[in-house]
């Protein structure tokens, strides 16, 4: 028995596989979405460039010098030494308060809780508290944290270690999301084949799950991270110095315990002050500023590639 | 492979009325029966009989979804599975599974085998350990100069046998199958069922499966379940695969089996 080819009018074929014009939902769609696009980059673009166009000079002129002195009300010795080590104290703080915190929290809620009513009720409220303003984040510093050391009379309370945790609180919420997205991101099967040959939850989560997850987690950690060192606002509130001071020593105690400040705080008050000068010394903050944060992040994408996998 | 476990009339498995929920849904309603040592024993019915719950429910591999519970008595020899103070990992190294998609850790094919006896505080030569389950899931050859790449570069086919042979590595007495070739070719799938001839002279092997040919071809035994009215699997017919083929009792059976629904 053979098989007749059907034949059709070419003719009819050709015409109904034609196009019969440009399709203009599609044209304006596409062209709304490069707009987005570019009106992004535009202003991010023009944000760039305006501080580099200010910042720049300042190092050109004084080189390391900006990031070596301390603050000064005398514009050409300004410099941002004390906001780079508090900055520096908050992230060390960050990194040994919110990170473990939130990655245990994580992996209870996605390990051991999870499905309980209580587990979902945590977790819609711990991301609302990601979206809570970080001022309030701020006075919660100031009412808490600064009010032990008060009370232990270290100082006036208004030390690094109560900016620190105030803080390491405000992007644990951000660090326990992450971390629990990245857990529930690896396969469930993953996780039976491990019981399957009788590991124990403790055994499954540490060797299989963990391992898995980490490029998720880790990515996570930097970018809080990032966001911590880049916040003011909860930190002006918990006791950071807005003007220049002199250091406590430069002893780790006296850092750890006496006044201080950070970058985006130096920043900030740099912008409110009166003489030009002190402007592109504002801009030449955040450069550094920037560069931290770029830093962080080139980090975090290197980490992820690194020890990324494909299930 | 010297000293096979002795083949004697005991059932290694007894399930004793059980029937499994989710909350409040049951899924599977009173089912009896023995399952033989050293046979493969196939599970069939159609899609949300149950088959895979019940499955699930033998090494308590259903204990990790929230809600479910089982009633009646799963004996393995003559121990409640789901008696008070058993410890489901326990249960679960004496039986092991392999599941539906091959699902290799993303670690080297040598640590996956090792995986379980490592968890399980095996002492001993993992090396010899491991070559020797890799050579009872007949992988030994493709693989043995390979051991440090990842499990999950290996084909579909040769992934499964790997499952296999993790399974095995935990020297379990019986490895529950849930559809092992459904995800894989032709090929592969007869690889993996002449693999199971030769695995139930030391093991007992629990399958579930979609596929009649397969049931027909591999098993010693059957159990067939269906849905109930209410959405519940229960036992239709059980017994010698050759029999519940060529000669079923009930007509839903026979209408399964030659495909006539399912």
């Amino acid at each position: 028995m053979s098989i007749e080819t059907p034949t059709v009018a070419s003719g009819a074929v050709h015409r109904s596989l034609k196009r019969t014009g440009p399709h203009w939902p599609s044209l304006i769609f596409q062209g709304l979405l490069a707009f987005s696009l570019l009106f992004t980059l535009l202003a991010l673009l023009f944000l760039l460039v305006d501080v580099l166009n200010r910042g720049l000079p300042v190092f050109t002129e004084r080189g390391m010098d900006f990031l070596t002195s301390p603050l000064s009300s005398d514009p050409t010795k300004a410099g941002v030494s004390q906001a780079l080590w508090g900055t520096f104290w908050i992230g060390v703080i960050t990194a040994v308060v919110a990170f473990p915190l939130g990655v245990a929290t994580a992996i209870y809620l996605e390990e051991y809780a999870a499905g309980s009513r209580l587990t979902r009720i945590v977790d819609v409220n711990i991301r609302n508290l990601a979206g809570v303003p970080s001022i309030v984040y701020g006075l919660l510093g100031l009412a808490v944290f600064v009010g032990v050391f008060k009370a232990l009379n270290i100082g006036n309370g208004r030390n690094v270690i109560a900016g620190g945790v105030t803080v390491a609180v405000l992007v644990l919420p951000i660090v326990i999301i992450t971390a629990a997205e990245a857990l529930r991101a690896v396969p469930i099967a993953i996780r039976e084949a491990g019981y399957g040959v009788g590991a124990s939850r403790w055994q499954v989560t540490r060797q299989l799950v963990l391992p898995a997850a980490f490029p998720g987690i880790l990515t996570g950690i930097v970018l809080s991270l990032s966001r911590a060192l880049g916040e003011a606002a909860p930190l002006i509130l918990a006791g950071a110095v807005l003007g220049s001071y002199s250091s406590g020593g430069a002893d780790l105690v006296g850092q750890l315990v006496g006044p201080y400040t950070a970058l985006p705080i130096v920043v900030y008050r740099w912008t409110t002050l009166p003489q030009e000068e002190f402007r592109q010394l504002a801009a030449a903050g955040m450069i550094v500023l920037l560069v931290i944060t770029f830093i962080a992040n080139g980090l975090a994408i290197y980490l992820r590639n690194k020890y990324s996998r494909s299930w | 492979m010297a000293d096979l476990p002795p083949t004697t009339d005991e059932p290694i498995i007894r399930l004793e009325d059980v029937s499994l929920f989710y909350s409040s849904f049951r899924a599977v309603r009173n089912i009896s029966y023995p399952f033989r040592t050293n046979a493969i024993t196939a599970l069939i019915g159609p899609s949300g009989c149950g088959k895979s719950t019940l499955l699930r429910s033998i090494n308590r591999m259903n204990d990790l979804v929230p809600g479910a519970y089982a009633e009646g008595r799963m004996l393995y020899h003559g121990e409640d599975l789901y008696g008070p103070g058993v410890d489901a990992v326990e249960v679960r190294r004496r039986i092991g599974m392999v599941f539906q998609k091959p699902n290799p850790f993303p670690k080297s094919i040598f640590d996956n085998v090792a995986f379980g006896p490592r968890v399980n505080g095996v002492k001993g030569d993992m090396a010899d350990i491991v070559e020797a389950s890799l050579r009872r899931a007949s992988l030994w050859d493709d693989v043995k100069d390979k051991l440090k790449q990842s499990g999950m570069a290996l084909s579909g086919g040769q992934q499964q046998r790997l499952c296999i042979a993790r399974a095995i590595a935990t020297e379990p007495e019986i490895i529950l199958m849930d559809e092992p070739c459904s995800a894989l070719d032709p090929r592969s799938t007869l690889l993996i069922e002449e693999l199971m001839l030769e695995l139930k002279q030391r093991y007992t092997i629990i399958i579930v499966t979609h596929n009649m040919q397969q049931a027909a071809r591999a098993s010693d035994e059957t159990v067939f379940l269906t849905m109930g009215d209410d959405r519940a699997g229960y036992m239709v017919e059980a017994g010698v695969t050759s029999e519940l083929f060529t000669n079923p009792k009930s007509q839903l059976t026979e209408d399964y089996v030659s495909g006539r629904f399912g």
